[in-house]
């Protein structure tokens, strides 16, 4: 029977020759990730009656949610998780100068094409940019493989996101992921894997894919997969010490749907309150006034967000009474927006940079929200409390278009400053 | 795990995320009896301390959906919740929950069918819900791995007989 190349992935990591999708797996992972949110998974660890990490270099802490601690909680989670690192010999442990898992794993060379990626993260769905098959669990699921090496997986069945052209200038991948989110909806993959393909996905850099990858999760899917292309090959060949291959789909293998989005003129699309697919077209939205920009996170903190800001801001000054809050995915990142001069001309503009990590995107500290307060962020998620209160509203919107915005104070077409 | 249950009902919307059941300013806390207090907050700030010990979720579609954070079913089942009902979950949500031992039943209708405060009876096995009036609602049976996970009590005491073989 025909299989996509993430059925493929699970039926070798499961030693398996062939799966199909609904059957339950075990299969071994290659990368299990834990974030500073998980303190759990230690606590769930030892409950099983755990004593010994299972293989040391296949699992990794990376503090990247309260970093640096906020809280005095957080950094008494920083100090348990740490001790465990230790006292299991970890291989390699991100501390709060690292940045975000999704930054920094690939950057440190840990993510490849055809690998079985989890992590206790939802956003692990960005790791089909690199033909990985990512996906994100909680804390008990990540202890069972931190013990065994393995979890059990339901092998899910595929549905096909076809993009094709290429958008404008100024009209970013998050646009375009946001316009899939309006067409899928918030719950139109749950229990499936999204492909992404199509002549713009054929043609889009490693930083472009990631972003698309990793909304895939807002469509409910159990993870994303799009065909590595020469970037995705020339960025892993640098930076991994590993092994890996490239895994193809059968030609002909059965998609449960698809969807085909023509993505020539596409304008800049925003998720306005109070959910991640109630997404709309710049024209067709108002002209809101927002106290608050953040160009920053899993999805928007890339040294390419950041220079579509730089773009658009440097030698000006954000509106009076605005605040523009960049977070650096990880110090990598931070570190080429220092040597290149973009950050120093955004700070200029009246930009606040923090230390890279995930920041208010998730509402636990660095540029929270009170009630009243409307924020533009080129993060993942408007759901009701995201960033702070209840009653504060988040559009989301491309990295360009937080730019322009910051730049007038109200919702701004990027293509028309 | 108890697979009948006779308990008033939470009818809850579509698309309630995990931002709302657990809000992310309370992510640093890591005792299920300081969780439960904050439970469903971004809802309503008043339902954690109005729930009774097995009172039931009814919820619309996608429940559960957004962030991976497992304090979200932890918070639930600290809070006294015995099953959630709703038409759809968010797979992360789904797996958390059974690992913790929490039943789940996917049952299309109840949450139109069911308002605040109606008692409900729900066969966890026969994956059926009983309206105040009668009717019964047949939902889906929960898978046999599912079954199986939660009749042990949760991941937990398999992982323990597994690793200690």
């Amino acid at each position: 029977m025909a299989m996509h190349a993430i059925q493929k992935i699970l039926a070798k990591a499961a030693g398996k020759p062939s799966v199909q999708a609904g059957e339950i797996v075990t299969a071994k992972v290659d990368l299990g990730e834990v974030n500073d949110l998980y303190l759990q998974t230690i606590y769930s660890f030892y409950e099983m009656g755990a004593e010994k990490v299972s293989d040391p270099d296949k699992i990794i802490f990376v503090f990247d949610h309260y970093a640096p601690a906020p809280t005095i909680n957080a950094a008494q989670i920083h100090k348990e998780m740490r001790a465990f690192v230790q006292e299991q010999g970890l291989t390699r442990h991100f501390d709060i100068d690292a940045g975000v898992c999704h930054q920094v794993m690939p950057e440190a060379g840990r993510v490849r094409p055809g690998m079985v990626l989890v992590a206790t993260d939802s956003h692990t769905t960005t790791h089909g940019a690199f033909g990985a098959f990512g996906t994100g669990v909680g804390a008990t699921d990540m202890a069972a493989i931190m013990a065994t090496g393995e979890l059990w997986f339901r092998v899910p069945s595929v549905m096909k996101i076809r993009l094709e052209g290429q958008p404008g200038p100024k009209v970013l991948p998050k646009d375009v992921a946001l316009k899939c989110l309006e067409q899928v909806r918030a719950d139109g993959a749950v229990y499936q894997a999204i492909e992404f393909c199509g002549s713009y996905v054929e043609a889009l850099d490693v930083p472009g894919r990631m972003v698309v990858c990793n909304l895939a999760v807002e469509m409910g899917a159990k993870t994303a997969y799009m065909q590595p292309n020469q970037a995705v090959l020339d960025y892993v060949n640098e930076r991994t010490q590993y092994p890996y291959e490239v895994v193809y789909t059968d030609p002909d293998f059965e998609y449960t749907r698809e969807v085909v989005i023509d993505v020539n003129g596409l304008s800049p699309q925003i998720a306005v309150p109070w959910s991640v697919d109630n997404v709309k077209p710049i024209e067709e939205v108002d002209a809101v006034a927002f106290d608050q920009g953040f160009i920053g996170a899993c999805t928007g903190g890339r040294f390419e967000d950041i220079h579509e800001a730089y773009e658009i801001l440097k030698g000006k000054h954000i509106a009076p009474g605005r605040r523009l809050v960049i977070i650096p995915a990880s110090k990598e990142v931070m570190a080429k927006a220092a040597d290149t001069g973009e950050m120093q001309a955004l700070m200029q503009a009246g930009a606040t940079f923090c230390a890279p990590g995930c920041g208010p995107c998730l509402g636990v500290h660095e540029g929270l929200l009170t009630k009243g307060e409307r924020c533009i962020t080129a993060s993942n998620r408007n759901f009701p409390g995201r960033m702070g209160s209840t009653q504060a509203e988040i559009y989301l919107a491309s990295p360009a278009t937080v730019a322009a915005s910051m730049l007038t104070g109200v919702l701004t077409d990027p293509r028309t400053v | 795990m108890k697979t009948t249950i006779k308990h008033p009902v939470f009818v809850l919307s579509d698309n309630v995320d995990t931002d709302q059941i657990y809000p992310g300013r309370y992510l640093d806390l890591t005792a299920p009896e300081d969780l439960k207090k904050h439970c469903l907050e971004g809802v309503d700030e008043t339902l954690a301390a109005r729930f009774e010990q097995d009172d039931i979720i009814v919820a619309g579609r996608n429940f559960g959906c957004g962030s991976s954070r497992e304090h979200a079913p932890i918070a639930l089942k600290a809070m006294g919740a015995s099953v959630i009902i709703a038409e759809s979950f968010a797979r992360i949500f789904y797996r958390n929950a059974i690992n913790l031992g929490l039943p789940l039943l996917v049952c299309p209708g109840a949450a139109a069918a069911l308002q605040n405060g109606d008692v409900a009876q729900v066969d966890i096995a026969a994956g059926t819900v009983t309206l105040p009036d009668g009717r019964v609602l047949v939902g889906e049976k929960v898978s046999e791995h599912a079954m199986n996970i939660l009749s042990a009590g949760g991941i937990k005491p398999l992982m323990r007989a597994q690793l200690e073989k």
